[in-house]
């Protein structure tokens, strides 16, 4: 655990607007980070400290009651330590756009698709962000937690 | 031989009956059904067709990978938005005369899955003969439901058939092509906002998702 919180004292001392807020619980670490430096700490992370493994790339919505509405959750492992660490970068309703890190980590590609097509987020600068699991021509986003439980518009063909 | 013998002495050598009934009669003997699992519903299908139960005494036992040799789709579970196109063209690719059997709760009206990833009841994509209840269905049930479709074929006739076949194929399309999607939800969106520029209009209708965030 103390080895994981010396990873973040490393990123504070590499810059000090990288980590805005840290918490420690249940043996986790979970580091928030701006999410203009998002693509610099993820490069960092993977080149200097290890991480060499996007283990899950996921969003979250908290509600629409709340303010910032989502976070983008990024979890870490590093194949050679065996340490995992938890990114969030918190994003507003009105503007759900993060830097994409699918050049950091070729597996982002697809989750952030994944995360584009179902919470609704914006990936800028994503080499190929569409819809991944829903219909191409779904309308809004599945996992908000606005969007209808049931009583869907029923599809049809004809 | 003994049938031939008989056969030759109690019958004339000239028998008259319907048309459609020996057609009928051919049709409803062997009626294949396409290989088409979905989900759970499919573990009853094939079990009808095991052993025990031996779907073959009815004629339907012979499962078909190709579409187009088999004469009945059972839609066997829940049909996703993204299968819907999938099981459409399968079912245009099956011949003529074909049937469709909804089997459990979940291919007839969504059964527990309402929510936006399944259609609500297949019959909203391609009509449906026998609707089978149950989650899932006995395979006996199945089997019931063969011979119903049994009964209902021997009430055809092949001259309704054939008028139905001249319509549909007045406006028909080419069978087995897919539904056209149209590029990426960025392009729409993206579409949408030149649209909106060039074309001034009075009114403007929201979508169903702006719709919904208002409200």
């Amino acid at each position: 655990m103390s080895t994981l919180l010396e990873f973040v004292d490393k990123l504070r001392a590499a810059n000090a607007d990288w980590v805005s807020d840290v918490k420690d619980s249940l043996g986790e670490v979970t580091v928030t980070v701006p999410r203009e430096a998002i693509k610099d700490v993820c490069g960092a992370l993977k080149s200097e400290h290890g991480f060499d493994m996007l283990a899950d790339l996921c969003g979250a919505d908290r509600g629409p009651e709340e303010d910032p509405r989502f976070e983008v959750n990024y979890h870490l492992l590093g194949t050679k330590h065996h340490h995992r660490l938890r990114l969030k970068v918190l994003l507003s309703e009105d503007d759900p756009h993060v830097n994409t890190v699918s050049d950091v980590w070729k597996t982002a590609n697809w989750h952030e698709r994944e995360t584009y097509d179902l919470v609704g987020i914006i990936f800028d600068e994503h080499p190929d962000l569409r819809r991944i699991l829903l219909p191409s021509d779904f309308d809004g986003h599945a996992l908000r937690k606005d969007y209808p439980l049931r009583g869907y518009e029923p599809y049809s063909l004809s | 031989m003994g049938l031939e013998n008989n056969i030759w002495e109690s019958l004339p050598d000239v028998v008259t009956v319907k048309l459609d009934a020996v057609i009928n009669w051919a049709r409803k003997s062997s009626i294949w059904p396409a290989t088409f699992g979905l989900a759970c519903c499919a573990i009853e299908m094939m079990n009808s067709v095991s052993a025990r139960n031996d779907l073959s005494r009815f004629g339907a036992e012979t499962f078909r990978a190709s579409p187009r040799q088999a004469d009945v789709m059972i839609v066997s579970g829940r049909v996703s938005r993204k299968m819907a196109p999938v099981l459409r063209r399968i079912y245009d690719q099956m011949p003529e005369p074909k049937w469709v059997i909804s089997m459990g709760a979940c291919a007839t009206s969504g059964g527990v899955f309402d929510n936006y990833a399944i259609v609500q009841g297949v019959d909203k994509i391609v009509p449906v003969d026998i609707y089978i209840p149950g989650c899932p269905p006995r395979p006996e049930m199945l089997v019931h439901a063969i011979m119903m479709l049994q009964e209902k074929i021997m009430n055809d006739s092949v001259k309704d058939r054939r008028d139905t076949f001249e319509e549909e194929s007045r406006r028909s399309v080419v069978p087995g092509t897919l539904p056209v999607t149209e590029g990426t939800a960025l392009e729409r969106e993206l579409e949408a906002e030149v649209a909106q520029n060039t074309a001034a209009r009075p009114y403007s209708v929201p979508s169903r998702h702006e719709r919904r965030k208002s409200s």
